[in-house]
């Protein structure tokens, strides 16, 4: 399938080369979490959502940039994927505000948000199976008439509109590559594209902001290729894109910002080379105790020192302590 | 050999008769809810009930004229759908199944309880409400007519004339608006919720919709029911007919216009035809009465379905119409 894994990124590089304005703007921004962006989409303020006594997202202030490509990254369990239910209002949280370009997204339900601007896409693909693949796109379009029931009934109401949507939703497919699949059940689709035609679904809507929910999970590289090429093309076209992701060459390759979560809070933001050199960062995915490779010297006095607890062990066992200190242990009541 | 033709001709008739009409209806509400948008509504028969009463109650027992009754019935079936809707449709597709099944269960134990009576007449139920419908047959109502070798009174004939012209301007209608835009939200809907929430669209408005066009048609079944027996009676409104309508529905094959109607066609014939066929070669002695008695038949029949059941979701499960491509997707 896509048989050509570099088609999306050499289209994106072949034109004039990537403005990248988000990151001009985003690189003289200190490293610091809940720092303030030149041009937020998305800002989050003090949003906590609890199961039962799992805190799973406490995230005090987040900004995400307008245009940029935010990654969103985290050990599992982190609430990454909580907290774009949150954003999507397909949860609601227990505190907080989170507005996108200035209006609350309180209270508000999928759909509405949905119709704002910013639409998601799934971990788990959601392809409509039973629905062809030209039907799944014709469903991401937005203000259509002949969705009302009695409007429905009068097809001239429509018509005109559905044509013109069908040839939008067949410029997407012939871009991922999913145009000759028109007719096709999207059950019968691959689990890769699944995943463009859920992109290519979203992006029917004309969305503002796009939420990727694992773009690339599940996806063999020469595809990871192409869907990064997509998601690339979305910056150019001036979307803000956030998206989750676990493939750190991945994240560094796109990312104009990088958050990082762990245990539900945000334990650190920055671009993306600023990541790997982050100690809470390292300690999130390693655990707090790691230690740096060991050097030779240490190595040697680690040695040591177990050589000499050894030694005190077996010195000290033929005296009889430790068998009477335990028996000792057991006799009492 | 005779005996044969008679058999057929009797089940001919019965899955043209007025019976075949009221499955074909209530089956196109189950499509309506369960083949487009995934509903599990397993009380199709209270919303029949609501029209069947409507009418009754509305002319025999408050002096309305006829049609008033139909527009009571639909009127009626409408508020139970958006009652039973309201809290379950934005729970999981099993609390609907709940509530539907208790809610026709529950209706019909009311409709024929004591204190109902002074309105539907309890157990003993309505009669004497559809002479003025069928004082509009074009023709004779009281003579007999041979068609094709069936025997039909004139006003049994004139109730499958109507019914069947409202079956077809059902299926009309849900043609019409299965291949519109709302059709194909109704779909996406029955696959997954969230991702049509996802693309901005109103689930739960959606799902009301199409729980109320559902239940109207369901209504206008238990009307032809109604008209056809002459007679309004809760008993006759078992849950079981629910569960015959969804056999027919898959029968005929599901998301299908077409699947409810040769569904209860085909259905009806069968219980008919293997009925009089049993009872006569039990009569003429083929089958011996140590074996079956005719009083065995009335139950045996619904065995013969029942196999004709499985036999079919073995070789064909999407029905007669079904896509074969379509219901095997299920099984990844």
């Amino acid at each position: 399938m896509p048989a050509d894994p570099n088609t999306g990124s050499t289209a994106a590089s072949s034109a004039a080369p990537p403005a990248r304005l988000a990151q001009k703007a985003l690189a003289d921004l200190p490293w610091e979490v809940g720092v303030a962006k030149p041009d937020p989409a998305m800002v989050v303020d003090k949003v906590t959502r609890t199961f039962g006594g799992l805190t799973a997202v406490s995230v005090d202030h987040l900004e995400i940039q307008r245009g940029g490509i935010t990654g969103l990254i985290g050990p599992n369990g982190a609430g990454k994927t909580t907290l774009f239910n949150l954003l999507t209002g397909f949860d609601q949280p227990n505190t907080g505000t989170w507005t996108f370009d200035g209006k609350s997204l309180g209270r508000m339900s999928p759909h509405q948000v949905a119709r704002l601007g910013v639409v998601r896409t799934f971990q788990l693909t959601k392809a409509l199976s039973r629905l062809t693949v030209l039907q799944n796109m014709l469903l991401g379009a937005q203000g259509q008439s002949g969705e009302s029931f009695l409007k429905a009934l009068v097809p001239g109401t429509w018509r005109a509109q559905e044509k013109a949507n069908t040839e939008k939703a067949m410029d997407l497919l012939r871009r991922f590559k999913l145009d000759a699949k028109k007719d096709d059940f999207a059950g019968i689709l691959s689990g890769g594209q699944r995943k463009l035609l859920e992109m290519a679904r979203a992006l029917m809507s004309d969305p503002k902001v796009v939420m990727l929910d694992e773009p690339m999970a599940g996806v063999n590289p020469a595809l990871t290729q192409s869907l990064l090429g997509h998601v690339k093309d979305l910056r150019e076209e001036g979307m803000t894109v956030v998206f989750v992701e676990h493939d750190m060459d991945v994240v560094r390759d796109i990312s104009d910002w990088v958050v990082v979560m762990a245990a539900g809070k945000v334990i650190a933001e920055g671009p993306p080379e600023s990541i790997s050199q982050n100690k809470a960062v390292v300690d999130a995915y390693l655990g707090a105790h790691h230690d740096a490779p060991l050097t030779n010297e240490e190595e040697d006095r680690v040695l040591a020192e177990a050589e000499a607890a050894i030694a005190r062990e077996e010195g000290v066992a033929p005296g009889g302590t430790t068998p009477e200190t335990i028996s000792s242990e057991k006799d009492k009541p | 050999m005779s005996d044969l033709i008679d058999a057929l001709l009797i089940g001919v008739k019965s899955g043209l008769g007025f019976q075949a009409i009221f499955f074909a209806l209530l089956a196109i509400g189950i499509n309506v809810h369960f083949g487009y948008t995934g509903l599990l509504n397993f009380g199709q028969i209270a919303f029949a009930m609501l029209g069947g009463f409507g009418i009754a109650i509305s002319v025999s027992q408050w002096g309305l004229p006829f049609w008033v009754g139909v527009l009571v019935g639909i009127a009626a079936a409408v508020v139970l759908a958006l009652l039973l809707g309201l809290p379950t449709l934005r729970l999981r597709a099993d609390y609907l199944a709940i509530v539907t099944i208790a809610t026709a269960e529950g209706l019909r134990l009311l409709f024929r309880s004591v204190s109902a009576t002074p309105v539907t007449n309890g157990t003993r139920g309505l009669s004497a409400f559809n002479q003025s419908f069928i004082a509009l047959a074009p023709w004779d109502t009281q003579t007999r007519y041979r068609i094709l070798g069936t025997s039909w009174s004139g006003g049994e004939l004139w109730v499958a004339v109507v019914g069947w012209v409202l079956v077809a301007l059902s299926c009309l209608l849900v043609w019409a608006l299965m291949r519109s835009p709302w059709g194909r939200v109704l779909k996406a809907i029955r696959e997954d919720e969230d991702a049509v929430r996802a693309l901005g669209k109103n689930v739960y408005n959606y799902k009301m919709q199409a729980l109320v066009l559902g239940a109207v048609f369901g209504a206008l079944g238990g009307m032809v029911y109604a008209v056809g027996t002459g007679s309004a009676i809760p008993d006759q409104y078992q849950n079981a007919n629910t569960f015959l309508a969804y056999a027919a529905l898959i029968l005929g094959g599901a998301a299908r216009v077409l699947g409810p109607v040769v569904g209860s066609i085909i259905l009806l014939f069968i219980l008919q035809f293997a009925d009089t066929f049993l009872r006569a070669l039990i009569s003429n002695g083929v089958i011996p009465d140590a074996l079956l008695s005719s009083t065995d038949v009335a139950q045996i029949r619904f065995v013969l379905v029942g196999i004709g059941l499985m036999l079919l979701l073995v070789f064909r499960p999407q029905g007669i119409f079904g896509d074969r491509r379509e219901v095997m997707l299920d099984a990844r």
